[in-house]
């Protein structure tokens, strides 16, 4: 399911910045200047503490951010199109249609006086028109099924689903129209582990089976490690590491990463004490000069605190598994040649060289 | 199913709560000094044939109810007497026949009365909570949607200084302003002396007596509507299954009619619900004003006149009024709500 690295990507994200603009308030610098890029079929994971900027990073994408939340910067294409200049009503058309999302707490995602059926239908009516209503009801019918609900659900209300069956809707809402890419924020929070487990897989599967592009935000590395082909590592709204999913597990050049690592659980060591970072990821209207992440970083140095440190490709030499090129292709200064990319924002990557 | 047992269970607490009411409405009346049924035989406008009709009518010599001759004063009475030869049984049942006596100002039958001034009030405050209901959602809907914009502001201002004029101020107010600049007549329903040829002409003086309390009306309680509306809406549009429908693609005017909307409406059937509720109460204050002869203004003038029978028959009607108010919001409330129709 691989495609080659060469072909176009299906979404490329350039330079993105995002601002909160409060009254009487300095903007808050929640996302600044990520760059990704997904191919068709692909799983991102899209990792970080709270408050790293990852949901309005996502909701950017489809430009939904609350009226506060400004586009600053950078560029969103789109199979080649450029998403941030589209006018809002040809916007209202790729929504859904090619890109949809899971959102962060699905619990409330869903509208309490609609049954569940309609809400899926008038996405499908909104973006296929000529559709017929008996064809919808097949479609909507269609959808449950494949999410494991029985169609005569369609016709309930969202109280009378489970948190795992209502997150279940959600993902047969977010493919009712057969989009490219789905973006899943969190879709696990507020689930116990068990349905946590049979909601992970099945996304899996119909990410599988459907050909899907896949953004999994999560803050679990663990969900990462096995859905993932690559991650992109975000702390206090910029860029730590971008890489596969092998060299980021393998050899982590970022120390938040790496700090990261360490704090998630090893299920062969079940026994092993978590270490999770001490203090908390910055404000993004304060945030530290120098290194966003030197007030708690292990390794910090001099420079850290003053030097804001570049997104720099990490030479090959230093990943164990530059075999496995998922992660797109470098644009490497070197122009013409193609390696996997590893991205990391570290003075101390710098220092390597 | 469960819908139906809601609707039963809610009927059958109506019909208690009513019940109660009309026990309670019993026990005032007859506990206050100057009690209709028999103080009100000492009133010297009664002729002495009413005095007799009332007597009969209410079973005056028949203690109150088993083991109570009087409640005021005080009378313990015999407990062995055929509950359906007391007051109150016969209360109740001239009740069930719409028998709600003989009111002392005018010497004929309240419930005739009432019956017809009932039509008026309902025409004025119907009128008034309809256009308030229409013009303070459609405003409230506007500034929620325009929030924190120059019109939300002005409308918001507007809705604030409607809802807190006096009914009383404000209606004077526009009946100098109305009879002086636009001749509108200064009350009452139609003009005086007048043999209307036909039908139409009849409706457009009934119009034109009806503008001006109609107009203050609906500035009065749309205000409240519309701040309602507006606080509710802005709310909902911030829920997250908004941001799903946007998502979606959904436009603007599906996403506030399919989902915002129905959501928006939940706070606002209670508040009509209570406003409908005090239609009777809530139309004192417009009819006094203008003359319109209503219900309202009927009690406003039976308070001044002692008229027992009247004001008991208007209290029952109230409290009528406000249990069916809110027996009709439950059952629009369990329609719109499926968490309140569903398990
Ligand atoms: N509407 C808003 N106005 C101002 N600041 C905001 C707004 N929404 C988010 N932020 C700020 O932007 C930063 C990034 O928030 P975001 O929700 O994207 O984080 P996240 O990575 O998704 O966190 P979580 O894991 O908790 O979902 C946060 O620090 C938050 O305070
Ligand atoms: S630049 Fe310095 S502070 Fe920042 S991650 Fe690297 S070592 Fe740590
Ligand atoms: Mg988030």
């Amino acid at each position: 399911m691989t495609t080659p690295t060469t072909s176009a990507p299906l979404l490329a994200v350039r330079d993105l910045s995002i601002d909160f603009i409060t009254p009487d308030r300095p903007p808050a610098h929640a996302v600044s200047r990520v760059s990704f890029t997904l191919q068709p079929g692909e799983a991102m994971g899209l990792v970080g503490e709270s408050g790293c900027g990852k949901t309005t990073l996502s909701l950017a994408l489809l430009r939904l951010l609350p009226p506060q939340g400004r586009i600053v910067n950078g560029s969103v294409q789109f199979n080649g199109r450029e998403l941030l200049a589209l006018a809002e009503p040809e916007m209202a058309d790729i929504r859904w249609r090619h890109m949809a999302m899971i959102f962060q707490g699905a619990m409330n995602a869903l509208n309490p006086v609609v049954t569940v059926g309609s809400q899926i239908g008038e996405a499908i009516h909104r973006h296929y028109p000529f559709m017929s209503p008996p064809e919808v009801a097949a479609r909507v019918a269609e959808l449950l099924d494949m999410v494991g609900i029985l169609g005569a659900r369609a016709d309930q209300y969202p109280h009378q689903y489970s948190g795992g069956m209502r997150q279940r809707a959600m993902i047969a809402m977010a493919l009712a129209c057969s989009p490219e890419i789905v973006i899943a924020d969190e879709p696990t929070t507020a689930l116990d582990v068990m349905i946590q487990a049979q909601i992970l897989d099945l996304l899996d599967n119909l990410r599988r089976h459907l050909g899907l592009a896949v953004i999994f935000v999560t803050h679990d590395l663990g969900v990462v490690a096995e859905l993932c082909d690559k991650v992109l590592v975000m702390y206090g709204g910029v860029t730590a590491e971008y890489a596969d999913v092998d060299t980021i597990y393998n050899s982590p050049r970022h120390p938040y990463t790496q700090e990261l690592l360490k704090a998630f659980p090893d299920l062969s060591k079940p026994q092993a004490a978590l270490n999770s970072i001490p203090g908390y990821p910055p404000r993004p209207d304060a945030l530290p000069t120098g290194c966003r992440f030197h007030p708690r970083c292990p390794l910090v140095f001099d420079r850290c605190r003053t030097d804001q440190p570049a997104l720099l490709s990490v030479s090959p030499v230093w990943s164990s598994q530059q075999s496995s090129g998922y992660a797109g292709t470098a644009n490497s200064k070197r122009s013409g040649e193609v390696r996997p990319t590893h991205l990391a924002s570290c003075h101390l990557v710098e220092n390597d060289k | 199913m469960k819908s139906l047992r809601l609707i039963a269970s809610r009927l059958v607490w109506a019909i208690f709560t009513i019940l109660f009411v009309m026990t309670l409405n019993f026990v005032i009346f007859r506990v206050l000094p100057g009690d209709p049924a028999r103080g009100g035989l000492r009133d010297p406008r009664l002729t002495r044939e009413a005095i007799e009709a009332i007597r009969v009518r209410f079973g005056l010599e028949k203690p109150v109810i088993n083991c109570v001759q009087s409640l005021n004063p005080w009378e313990p009475g015999p407990c062995a007497v055929n509950p359906f030869d007391t007051q109150f049984f016969i209360y109740l049942r001239n009740l069930a026949q719409g028998e709600l006596g003989i009111s002392y100002h005018t010497n004929r039958p309240v419930a005739e009365m009432m019956s017809q001034m009932i039509w008026n009030t309902i025409l004025l405050i119907g009128l008034g909570q309809i256009l308030a209901i229409i013009l303070g959602m459609g405003l409230g809907i506007l500034a929620a949607w325009k929030a924190r914009t120059r019109l939300d502001f002005g409308a918001l201002l507007f809705s604030l200084l409607a809802w807190s004029l006096p009914t009383f101020w404000l209606g004077i107010i526009l009946l100098f302003w109305g009879s002086n600049q636009l001749g509108l007549p200064i009350g009452g329903r139609l003009t005086p002396g007048v043999d209307f040829p036909n039908t139409a002409a009849m409706l457009k003086d009934l119009g034109r007596h009806l503008v001006l309390p109609t107009l203050t009306y609906t500035i009065v309680f749309l205000g409240e509507y519309m701040l309602i509306m507006r606080s509710t809406l802005i709310d909902v549009l911030s829920e997250d299954f908004i941001l799903t429908a946007k998502a979606k693609g959904l436009h603007t005017f599906q996403i506030l009619k399919d989902h915002a909307l129905r959501n928006a409406m939940l706070p606002m059937v209670t508040l009509i619900a209570i406003n409908l509720g005090f239609t009777v109460a809530g139309a004192i204050q417009i009819e006094s004003v203008f003359s319109w002869p209503g219900l309202g203004g009927a009690v406003f003038d039976a308070v001044g006149q002692r008229d027992y029978p009247m004001l008991q028959g208007a209290f029952l009607l109230l409290a009528v009024t406000v249990i069916l108010a809110n027996l009709a919001a439950d059952l629009v409330y369990s329609w719109l709500d499926p968490r309140v129709r569903t398990d």
